[in-house]
């Protein structure tokens, strides 16, 4: 409390102390601000903690060897996830490569004036949709859209370049073709919008300096442009495929859900996540154990790939400031 | 019409008892540093009661930071320290028992850059007087803080119009009434006018000569010019380069008459006469 | 009018060069990047004419109202998964808005620069790139299994720990967006801190607050993959909130999958309504932030 007290203060004076209530409520208010900062710490410790306890009876039992075995037979008691992090990877890697070639096209598209503003306005709504779109609706119009349109190009395409291993299967339906060009798209609103956030954060002096120098247009953009906007890129790669490694209910109603590991896009295969979906509503006991320490992979791997990028970020944005 | 001839509102409170013509603040500041770097140096000033105050000095010299330090604004800059003392109607406000957010109800503030909240005319005028619990008539005491800063004729249509919505010149006189609605014992001015066109500024300084006779007035400004026209007391910083980084004090104050005209230090008589500023 | 070009000797030749290697790589690149632009752009046709031809050929009031059919049934509706979905998403608001927001006012404003604020501040922004359903396998271990049952609750939590970072860093976004001048002049009038916050600061920063909500629920709507082992599903219209709750996005996952004609024409059906529920959010938030001052 205070004990301030102007007494010479003028009569028609409004000024007062705060009243007691004030004080207090300014103490409650900040005490509460802290607290909600806190829990954000809080809840990732909390969120760690619960899910490694549930785990801990499974981790004890299978160890290391739950990361290389591809066996998932709750009827034996054997689970191992070696099939679930190659699916996770590799779908996770393929998408990414189709979503920045996408996704960086349409940042240098929307940044580099080739659409004048209003246009490029409604193209960026369009693109910033894709992400409005909830994964469950990509997984309806992916077995429905995707697969079909997909069945007669991926027989010929294993009829004719049978011989190479990303065609050396037939066509199954779900498998890892449909689910990577989902997951693409789905990761692809990511990347286009950090990526344009890099490109509109070059001052036009750089521009302005590449077109002083006789350049035209495009090599402004691929000798200038590009290499200046690297950073910002990269960053929006990583968490693009941040995005991928967790993306669950799309890849669960496409990707086949079958333990196996194989360089095939027509074969089904497994991801980490699905596993997850599709697994733990039915299950008990030391499968549910399993799971949790399936989810603690998959939350060790996305935790790393996301640190990085947030850091990644940070870096990039303090080199343009400096 | 004439703003003097505007009627006060009753109030609720008794009417002061006059003390004799004394410091409202006396400032004995011997050093303000933030973090290592030392701002200000040697400042022993007085505002005096119903006078008008004017620092004046190059920039860099501190004024706007000493200004600040007298309604303990500078508490919000973390690495901020003051050595020395300030006192406000006797007590030291700098003192261990004193809450600043007190502090500031009593020593109000106009800044550089008007900055009006963004909600109407009228709260932002009754702002002060909410924060206060203020229990009389807001219509009342919002139209004479208005009069008083000779905005009500351009507002009194529209005072449910955002604040924001005014002239530069407008809204720096909204911030005065603000400032003035809850009659604060002091107000202290960061160069109120250095926003503002030719204009407003005269009818701001013209506001300042009406208002010293309730209240007391600091204010910093670069405009010599501005300082002779409404200052009753000159003050005059200048930097000392001597200790590292610029460190601002208080060369000399006294009538502003005299400042002008019969400076009796050469920093002073060099810098009045354009030799630098 | 026509230019006539007199070149003396020594001058160099600036016309403009078609069959020139440097304009013809310029050609093809913008031609591949139209190409790139427009077929990004195609997923999203093409889902919107699937939702509108298939779901839209569903559309009406018995959706809204009935129940979902069982195995061979004709007819039925999904009316309890709409409901349970607007139930759930309101519970994860509820939970999160207060939280988020208090959070974003601590970062942006109360200590912004404190050590806890920059912890706070990584982890929200590692945690806005975490994998959904991990907080489904959060919830399911810490709330369904203590309560003995899935239940809306927990759905309504699992969202909110995904809604509430994005709320916090927009919220701080739009807190430290509020010009530094008129935090002073709070502070000049002799506010406290909490009375500079709630009487100048907030109602300034509302609208980009709001933004950040709309958007934050508009992905919580959308979100299925935390419902499958928190809310679970029902068949019933929801009773209590201490139950399995039907919601849309696990109607279209139960239903894409299924043999019969009928439960998949009721699956585009839900998509689209679930769509328009999470665009009708979007849009909100784009006029709330359009009306930004």
């Amino acid at each position: 409390m205070s004990s301030t007290d102007f007494k010479q203060d003028s009569g028609r004076s409004a000024s007062r102390p705060p009243t007691t209530g004030d004080i207090i409520a300014d103490r409650v208010f900040r005490g509460g601000a802290y607290a909600a900062g806190a829990l954000v710490v809080l809840l990732l410790i909390y969120i760690l903690w619960e899910i490694g306890f549930r785990a801990m009876p499974a981790i004890e039992r299978y160890g290391f060897g739950f990361l290389t075995s591809a066996v998932w037979d709750p009827g034996q008691e054997k689970f191992g996830v070696l099939a679930e992090i190659w699916g996770t990877l590799y779908s996770s890697v393929l998408a990414l490569v189709i979503a920045a070639f996408f996704g960086v096209g349409v940042a240098i598209f929307l940044t580099q004036d080739f659409l004048d503003a209003r246009l490029a306005q409604v193209f960026r709504t369009v693109i910033e949709m894709l992400a409005a779109i909830p994964s469950v609706v990509y997984g309806l119009w992916g077995i429905y859209v995707v697969i079909p349109a997909l069945r007669p190009v991926a027989g010929f395409l294993n009829e004719t370049f049978g011989w190479f291993p990303m065609f050396s299967s037939s066509f199954s339906g779900p498998s890892m073709a449909p689910a990577v060009i989902v997951l693409a798209i789905m990761v692809l609103p990511t990347v286009a919008a950090i990526s344009q956030d890099a490109f509109s954060l070059i001052p036009y002096k750089t521009k302005e300096a590449a077109f002083g120098m006789g350049t035209t247009r495009w090599e402004a953009i691929t000798k200038v442009m590009i290499p200046t906007a690297t950073s910002g890129i990269f960053a929006s790669l990583v968490l693009g495929f941040g995005r991928a490694l967790g993306e669950t209910m799309a890849l669960a109603m496409l990707i086949g859900n079958s333990n196996q590991i194989s360089w095939s896009l027509f074969s089904p295969a497994n991801t980490l996540a699905s596993l997850l979906a599709s697994q733990f509503p039915e299950a008990s006991g030391i499968e549910t154990q399993a799971l949790m320490y399936a989810a603690i992979v998959l939350l060790v791997i996305s935790l790393a790939v996301n640190v990085v990028g947030t850091l990644i970020m940070a870096m990039s944005s303090k080199q343009k400031v400096g | 019409m004439s703003v003097l001839d505007i009627a006060r509102p009753a109030t609720d409170y008794v009417a002061p008892q006059k003390t004799v013509a004394a410091a409202a603040i006396d400032a004995r500041i011997s050093e303000i540093h933030y973090g290592k770097f030392l701002a200000v140096r040697d400042t022993n000033i007085a505002i005096e009661k119903n006078k008008i105050t004017g620092f004046i000095g190059p920039s860099g010299c501190g004024k706007s930071t000493v200004l600040r330090s007298l309604n303990r604004m500078n508490d919000l800059i973390p690495s901020f320290r003051l050595e020395g003392q300030v006192q406000f109607l006797g007590q030291d406000i700098y003192a261990r028992n004193i809450d600043p957010v007190v502090v500031r109800r009593h020593i109000g503030m106009v800044f550089q850059q008007p900055n009006p909240f963004s909600m109407s005319i009228f709260e932002n005028v009754a702002f002060g007087l909410r924060l206060n619990r203020y229990k009389g008539d807001y219509k009342q005491r919002v139209e004479y803080a208005l009069r008083r800063a000779g905005l009500w004729d351009e507002v009194k249509d529209k005072l449910k119009e955002n604040g924001l919505a005014l002239s530069g010149g407008q809204q720096q006189r909204l911030c005065i009434a603000r400032a003035i609605a809850t009659e604060p014992t002091v107000l202290l001015m960061d160069e109120p006018c250095s926003a503002l066109d030719p204009i407003a500024t005269r009818i701001i300084e013209e506001l300042m000569l009406d208002l010293k006779k309730d209240y007391t007035v600091a204010i910093v400004t670069h405009n010599m010019q501005q300082a002779m026209r409404v200052a009753d007391t000159t003050a005059f910083f200048s930097v000392d380069i001597s200790r590292g980084g610029r460190t601002g004090f208080l060369c000399e104050a006294g009538d502003t008459e005299q400042i002008f005209h019969d400076p009796k230090q050469d920093l002073t008589k060099r810098y009045i006469s354009g030799e630098f500023s | 009018m026509v230019a006539v070009m007199t070149e003396l000797p020594g001058t160099p030749d600036l016309r403009h060069s078609l069959g020139d290697r440097r304009a013809l790589r310029n050609t093809v690149l913008t031609v591949l990047l139209w190409v790139v632009a427009v077929g990004a752009a195609v997923p999203l046709v093409s889902v919107l004419y699937m939702l509108i031809t298939r779901g839209g050929a569903r559309l009406g009031t018995a959706l809204f109202t009935q129940l979902p059919p069982a195995g061979l049934e004709m007819g039925g509706g999904f009316g309890n998964a709409v409901v349970g979905t607007l139930v759930i998403v309101a519970l994860a608001t509820l939970i999160s808005v207060p939280f988020g927001i208090l959070g974003g006012v601590f970062l942006g404003f109360v200590a912004p620069e404190s050590k806890l604020a920059d912890a706070t501040r990584f982890i929200a922004k590692v945690l806005t790139g975490f994998p959904s359903i991990l907080a489904g396998v959060f919830v399911y271990a810490s709330l369904v299994l203590w309560m003995g049952t899935y239940s809306a609750l927990a759905g309504g939590v699992a969202l909110a720990v995904l809604m509430l970072p994005t709320i916090m860093l927009t919220s701080e976004q739009s807190i430290r967006m509020v010009p530094q001048r008129m935090k002073d002049a709070a502070f000049g009038m002799g506010c406290t801190e909490t009375q500079a916050m709630l009487r100048v600061v907030l109602p300034t920063a509302t609208p980009g607050i709001l933004t950040g909500v709309m958007l934050a629920v508009a992905g919580a709507a959308g979100n299925s993959a935390p419902l499958l082992f928190t809310a679970l599903f029902s068949n019933y219209w929801i009773s209590s909130l201490g139950e399995p709750t039907a919601s849309l996005a696990i109607l279209i996952y139960n239903f894409s999958g299924m043999p019969f004609p009928n439960q998949i024409e009721l699956a585009w059906a839900a998509s689209l309504v679930l769509v328009l529920i999470v665009l009708a959010f979007n849009v909100l938030s784009r006029l709330i932030s359009a009306r930004r001052v």
